[in-house]
């Protein structure tokens, strides 16, 4: 009965980050810690560690809703192939 | 209404990463959101729609809350069944409905039933606009003249309101929210939280394969239909009121262009100057359905 019940579990469509084809790259020192990119990931794939965010490229899908929202402009979208 | 500050968010996640929504998916948005807002509190019932696939498959589950898939038109109606056993055991649990604008389509009268016997659960109806998860059909709750599969022309009907419709069947708390606002979406969740009975949230959730946007836009999109009138953020606790967010687009001055909205989706590419100058006459019509709410309500 047990293996019938769902568990929650990161990562339950696999590594969600083959999926990107743009990568959020993150630059810190325009980084006003708004935290606006953490809550807005759809993917829940940004962590907050002490009060700085950290991108879990394992999973990001890359959709860019990260760089759009940021108000500093923080976290830019590049090509896989060039990063 | 209680403000929502991003630094007192909870870190732990309940919608987990690696799920199989969609790039820049709004009802992912609005997982994780209700996640933040009401946590451990949240038995979800999902009737079939593109949350259920998110969900996840087989041995693992991309929530952290209990999570029930019930037949289409049945959400409302197992929600009463689960509340009502939680009162009888006295176990601590809001059963909370997350269903597209189709759950709300095809169960409208289980919908209807439990609001009617204000029954204890929160339904809250992401609403993309069409039925996204079958392949873009038209539903009631798609905008006049919007494309989808099944209105290659531009869909001839208008956009019902679902939220009207409860605030008229007497629901205890009705609200309107979009994953554009998502500090708004979470102070309405909490708030209908803290009442008893038969709450209901339409959330607005533009959805980038369907409606023919870039993944990025999500929110931009969500915050232009807010920004331009087209959708009105309000609540009802007794008392009608018009969100904060809203209240200035009241005045048609500050609103956004509507072309802004409107020429970024695919969906409405199509469009003539008349039509939009239609749209524009229905949001002003509608606007002025709302304010006479507010100050009759």
């Amino acid at each position: 009965m047990e293996c019938m019940i769902a568990k929650p579990s990161k990562g339950s469509a696999g590594k969600t980050g083959l999926w990107r084809t743009f990568k959020p790259i993150y630059d810190e020192s325009k980084c006003n810690n708004c935290l606006l990119c953490w809550l807005y990931c759809p993917e829940n794939a940004i962590d907050v560690l002490n009060g700085k965010i950290s991108i879990d490229y394992d999973y990001c899908k890359g959709c860019g809703i990260c760089a759009k929202i940021c108000a500093k402009k923080a976290i830019e979208m590049v090509r896989e192939e060039e990063v | 209404m209680v403000v929502v500050r991003i630094k007192d968010l909870p870190k732990e996640k309940f919608l987990l990463p690696g799920n199989t929504s969609c790039q820049g998916c709004p009802h992912a948005l609005g997982l994780k959101a209700l996640g933040m807002a009401l946590g451990d509190d949240v038995v979800l019932i999902v009737p079939a729609g593109c949350t259920t696939i998110i969900a996840g498959s087989r041995d693992k589950s991309a929530f952290k809350f209990p999570c029930l898939h019930v037949p289409f038109a049945s959400a409302p109606a197992v929600a009463t069944g689960l509340g009502s056993a939680f009162k009888r055991l006295g176990k601590k649990g809001i059963p909370v409905v997350w269903m597209g604008d189709g759950g709300s389509d095809i169960g409208f009268a289980t919908l209807s039933g439990a609001c009617v016997r204000k029954d204890d659960m929160i339904v809250i109806v992401s609403d993309n606009e069409a039925y996204m998860n079958t392949g873009i059909q038209t539903s009631g709750t798609t905008f006049w003249k919007a494309k989808t599969t099944t209105s290659p022309m531009g869909k001839r009907e208008e956009k019902k309101d679902l939220a009207l419709i409860m605030l008229m069947h007497k629901a205890d708390y009705v609200a309107t929210a979009s994953v554009g606002y998502v500090q708004d979406f979470i102070s309405k969740l909490r708030k209908a939280s803290e009442i008893d009975g038969f709450r209901f949230i339409h959330l607005h959730s533009p959805c980038p394969p369907g409606w023919g946007f870039d993944s990025s836009e999500t929110v931009e999109i969500a915050r232009l239909a807010v920004k331009c009138g087209a959708w009105i953020l309000w609540e009802f606790d007794g008392k009608f009121k018009i969100s904060p967010i809203s209240k200035p687009y009241a005045d048609k001055a500050k609103r956004a262009p509507l072309t802004e909205y409107l020429r970024k989706q695919r969906r409405f590419r199509h469009l003539s100057d008349e039509d939009i100058a239609e749209i524009e006459r229905r949001i002003d019509e509608q606007w002025k359905v709302i304010l006479a709410l507010e100050s009759v309500f």
